[in-house]
């Protein structure tokens, strides 16, 4: 009798194309349930409600724009804060640091990366909002700013980590080829390296914008969440609320297939749409084709 | 009603220790939610159901059936070093609704005020808003003001109204706790302008003017396992347990 001989190469093969495919599945899931849950509010509520001022679900004011409003200030503040200072950290630790503070740096900066954020959102409440309202002579220090601080604590971590690996892997042919043509230390760094790097960094960025704007917890606890249109510059300063606080704060209290329940679907509809924009454009920056001349040097 | 609900689950199972109760916080509407879409035997609410949900939990082939289990005051809180000490109900809705925006209007000291509230989803907001924004006009459109603070929970409330001067904030009569200053209220529209601070003798003599019942639902009418509890709750022992947190029993001895 024959024993049929199991190619363990193409089962194994199988395996990882069942894995790959069950990513995207899994995404398409979810996408087809948030649009058959989320896509029929607009045949209950019109689109002009969504496009007005005041959201009140309870009294059926549907306006969208200060949540999205608020997402938006949140997200751009955590940036401002964290693109610059998580960049720098990535240089510093990439370039600058002596390999024995690289060695301490980096674990430290990872560990930052998986504090739980419900706990930086306790301490934000209690001793962040309390402190800027005294430093800052606000009236509440449950604020956009306290959330921006906050969010770009989280994002950090995540653009340290992964820019500080793109700039790792530039060639070192790169570095000797600039100091060698006269270049300074920081001249290579600036006009050479992050350059380069530029793809990695970029999708590091493109990790903190996705946390910042899907980060839920945080903001429920520290933003106040009060759903306010722009007051020119204090909006940074004022009270805010966002998309994810929207609906964790009320999922729990909508009956299912309700109009309000639609609504929040409709909401998680956007901020899906908008993390997808901002992926995909992303990405067709990043996998951009090399240039002849980076192609030969690496 | 969290916190009561708990404290009565606990003393029940303590009693009868082959029972089993699970309590879940998420605010009146989460309840009632949950009992129209059969994921629970009893709601606790801090309102009265509304009408869209009855007529939700028909469509589901539920009847909800209603139950006072206790009696609540609405406490007006601020920072212990607030000066004000007293308002009347047209203040405090014009406080919340934002056509007074300063303490300095109501005899204060010269800062911005910070209104802070329950989430929508919670009992006691909807009471606010109609007994004490709307002064119970159901004609009335009144909404809060836009930077009304929305706070997830009675201990965040707790946290800003303890650091900060410019807080004001409302709650059940039993989340508030020593370290906030309760303000006396009045109802001006009676003829003797009366400040009353909120207690267990001030809500039964009917004298203190934002006053409300504390509900409990069932599907239908409550049978065996269900009823023994829902006894349980009218029995002195229960009762007991509602004073201790703060509330107001309605058996009155």
């Amino acid at each position: 009798m024959q024993v049929p001989k199991i190619n363990t190469d193409s089962l194994i093969t199988l395996l990882i194309k069942v894995m790959g495919y069950s990513a995207i599945i899994f995404v398409g899931l979810i996408f087809y349930f948030l649009i058959s849950e989320g896509l029929p509010a607009l045949t209950e509520v019109p689109l002009s409600e969504f496009l007005k001022t005041r959201w009140y679900p309870i009294e059926d004011y549907f306006g969208l724009l200060p949540l999205l409003v608020g997402s938006f200030i949140v997200t751009i503040g955590a940036l401002i804060i964290a693109v610059p200072i998580g960049l720098f950290t990535a240089i510093y630790i990439a370039e600058v640091a002596s390999p024995r503070t690289k060695d301490i740096l980096k674990p430290l900066v990872e560990l930052l990366g998986g504090f739980p954020s419900v706990v930086l959102g306790f301490l934000g409440l209690l001793i962040l909002s309390q402190f800027l309202r005294e430093f800052l002579a606000l009236p509440t220090g449950l604020s956009a700013l306290t959330g921006a601080l906050l969010l770009a604590g989280i994002a950090i971590p995540s653009i340290v980590s992964i820019s500080e690996d793109a700039i790792d892997t530039v060639p070192q042919a790169y570095r000797d080829a600039s100091l060698a043509l006269g270049a300074t230390e920081w001249q290579t760094i600036w006009w050479v390296t992050l350059p380069a790097a530029k793809s990695g960094v970029l999708t590091a960025i493109m990790l903190g914008i996705g946390r910042a704007i899907g980060e839920t917890m945080v903001v429920l606890m520290v933003t106040g969440n009060a759903p306010m249109m722009p007051q020119g510059l204090a909006t940074f300063i004022n009270p805010t609320r966002t998309m994810t606080a929207t609906i964790a704060a009320e999922m729990g209290e909508v009956a299912n297939g309700s109009t309000h329940y639609k609504v929040l679907f409709f909401i998680g509809i956007v901020l899906f749409v908008i993390t997808l924009i901002i992926n995909v454009s992303a990405s067709t920056f990043v996998f951009r084709r090399k240039k002849r001349s980076e192609r030969i040097l690496s | 009603m969290v916190n009561l609900a708990l404290a009565w689950a606990e003393e029940f199972q303590m009693e009868n220790p082959q029972s089993n109760l699970a309590v879940s916080g998420g605010g009146s509407g989460t309840g009632i939610a949950s009992l129209i879409n059969n994921t629970t035997d009893v709601a606790n609410a801090s309102r009265k159901i509304k009408s869209e949900e009855i007529a939700n939990a028909e469509e589901n082939g539920i009847e909800p059936n209603e139950f006072i289990v206790a009696r609540d005051a609405i406490a007006i809180i601020v920072n212990p070093n607030n000066p004000i000490s007293e308002l009347t109900l047209q203040q405090l809705s014009d406080i919340y609704s934002g056509k007074i925006n300063n303490w300095q209007e109501l005899g204060g000291e010269d800062r911005p005020i910070v209104r802070l509230s329950r989430e929508t989803n919670s009992g006691t907001h909807v009471y606010f808003l109609e007994q004490v924004l709307r002064l119970g006009d159901k004609e009335d459109k009144t909404l809060f003001s836009t930077d009304t603070l929305l706070l997830p929970s009675s201990e965040v409330i707790g946290a800003e109204i303890r650091q900060n001067p410019n807080a004001i904030g409302y709650d059940g009569l039993g989340y508030v706790t020593p370290d906030m200053k309760v303000v006396a209220v009045a109802d001006a529209r009676q003829e003797i302008l009366e400040f009353i601070f909120p207690s267990a003798g001030t809500v039964n003599n009917g004298t203190y003017p934002i006053a409300r019942d504390l509900y409990m639902y069932t599907a239908g009418q409550p049978e065996g396992f269900i009823k023994r509890y829902l006894e349980w709750i009218f029995t002195p022992q229960a009762q007991d347990i509602v004073t201790e947190l703060g509330f107001v029993p309605v058996l009155t001895q």
